[in-house]
């Protein structure tokens, strides 16, 4: 006679289920996870989830619930400005990290970045990233101006947008500059004497112009202080704010321009 | 009225099938209508009524053609109102008013889909392929260091990063203030000015012949600048062949 069992082991995949089912059912989880959000208990891909997913991220809510189905094609828009604000963070990122090994002294600085690239845990590579995504992002923002320019996308009521765009694109352009003072090299040096030099041609106000640059009248420790400052904390700060307005305008101007 | 969601079109859909399915049986039902509790007693007795003058007069009638019944029974039943849908109902409608006719509705139809997947899929993806492109380029190419800046040393030639190479570049030609500030000044300035002096309303691509072709000319002017600055060029910022004497250029 076969023995019959009432309460059978529970197999690994179910205990598995059973442990997810009480994390996912707990108040903890529920206070983190806000109505929407993929990992909550009982998610279904319905119309009122994939709103609700826009809507209750703080990152997402950039995004309008629903957009337009042609600002969708990667044809269109080419992730251009999606991509230069990603290369940002990731610049962000990538610069907190080179913060921790650079000292912004005419006599530390280049030894600095000699010892980070030779003596710290992925200290070259992730300078690298740094350097070359500050191209790519000096690169994807003026694409993404002309990108925006062949489109006829600053036509009413996106004027303003494009004027906080070229802002963005100085900003950009100055950000660049200025870090590629800071390595504290022969290239460093010489490609911003090259550029303050220029500078100091401005009309009537030149001389001053080039002093407040450089902190005096030649390339010194007073500029790379002064370089470092604004790179690392006053243009982010002052782009950051640019950004903000140009991401909001992009909402209230009606969404992205197009179709064509 | 700019949409209707995909789950509303179903539940139309099903409701319409419902509907559907119930009036093939409600005809039949029609003559027993006693039955639903739901309608007071006395208002059964008013569409009973009415019916049966309306046969009295007109002789058999098909359940169908009941609301036809109903008009030529009007005048007879000495101007109180009657009417009796199917199940014994005395609401009839009469008329529906769009949202449109009273509302002023702006918006035109436009074709949208969820930000989540549809746009934010697409996202993740590209900025997954940044990263991936960046890393890989990172970890085989390293960028430049050269010797500790020396103030006492200019190398040859000195070049500004590449992207004011094309000023750099201006500055063979011209006087400096011109070519380092007047000029790009200029240019800036007409483009932070651009959706102001471009009136065209079109957005389209064959109505803006003028203003793509200037704005080409314009970027190709500062490409091709760049591009001599970055590659033609090298000692003494004098004119040189990239093939024949090297390459004078550091990112």
């Amino acid at each position: 006679m076969a023995k019959v069992i009432d309460n059978p082991r529970p197999t690994a995949k179910e205990r598995l289920n059973k442990t997810i089912d009480s994390v996912q059912g707990s108040q903890a989880w529920n206070s983190i996870f806000r109505p929407g959000s993929i990992f909550r208990k009982g998610y279904t891909d319905s119309p009122r989830n994939r709103s609700y997913v826009v809507m209750n991220s703080v990152l997402y809510h950039l995004h309008p619930v629903k957009v337009k189905r042609h600002a969708v094609k990667v044809s269109y828009t080419l992730c251009l400005g999606g991509l230069s604000f990603f290369l940002f963070i990731l610049l962000t990122v990538t610069g907190i990290f080179l913060m921790f090994f650079y000292r912004p002294e005419a006599t530390a600085a280049w030894n600095d970045i000699k010892s980070l690239q030779t003596s710290v845990a992925f200290g070259l590579l992730v300078r690298n990233m740094h350097r070359w995504g500050a191209h790519l992002m000096v690169l994807s923002v003026f694409l993404h101006m002309a990108r925006v320019f062949y489109h006829g996308a600053y036509k009413p009521p996106r004027e303003f947008n494009w004027v906080i765009g070229v802002v963005l694109l100085t900003l950009t352009l100055l950000l660049s500059f200025t870090g590629y003072l800071l390595p504290w090299d022969q290239l460093a040096m010489w490609a911003v004497a090259v550029g303050t030099n220029m500078m100091g041609y401005t009309p009537v106000f030149g001389s001053q112009v080039r002093f407040v640059l450089l902190g005096g009248v030649e390339i010194g420790s007073e500029t790379l202080l002064r370089w470092y400052v604004l790179h690392v904390l006053m243009l982010p700060f002052v782009i950051v704010i640019f950004m903000a307005i140009h991401f909001w305008r992009v909402r209230k101007d009606g969404g992205i321009s197009g179709p064509l | 009225m700019t949409e209707i969601p995909e789950h509303l079109l179903k539940r139309a859909q099903a409701a319409r099938e419902k509907a559907a399915a119930d009036s093939g049986g409600g005809a039949d039902a029609a003559g027993g209508e006693a039955a639903d509790p739901r309608i007071p007693a006395h208002l059964l007795e008013r569409s009973r009524a009415a019916k049966a003058k309306s046969e009295g007069d007109g002789g058999a009638v098909a359940v169908a053609d009941k609301v036809a019944s109903v008009v030529a029974a009007a005048p007879a039943a000495g101007g109180v109102p009657v009417g009796a849908g199917p199940g014994g109902h005395t609401q009839r409608l009469l008329t529906v008013v769009k949202s449109g006719s009273i509302q002023d509705v702006k918006a035109t139809p436009v074709d949208k889909v969820h930000t989540w997947p549809h746009l934010l899929a697409v996202e993740f993806v590209a900025a997954l392929a940044c990263t991936a492109f960046l890393f890989f380029f990172s970890v085989f190419v390293n960028a430049p260091l050269l010797q500790l800046a020396n103030p006492n040393q200019t190398p040859n030639p000195s070049k500004a990063p590449w992207y004011f190479l094309g000023l750099q570049e201006l500055l063979t030609m011209f006087h400096p203030m011109v070519a380092g500030v007047t000029i790009p000044g200029i240019a800036l300035f007409a483009l932070i000015l651009a959706p102001y002096i471009d009136k065209n309303p079109s957005n389209k691509p064959e109505d803006r012949k003028f203003a793509t072709s200037l704005m080409t000319v314009h970027l190709m002017f500062w490409a091709v600048l760049v591009m001599i600055g970055s590659f033609f060029r090298g000692p003494g910022f004098n004119f040189v062949f990239p093939w024949r004497d090297g390459l004078f250029f550091e990112l």
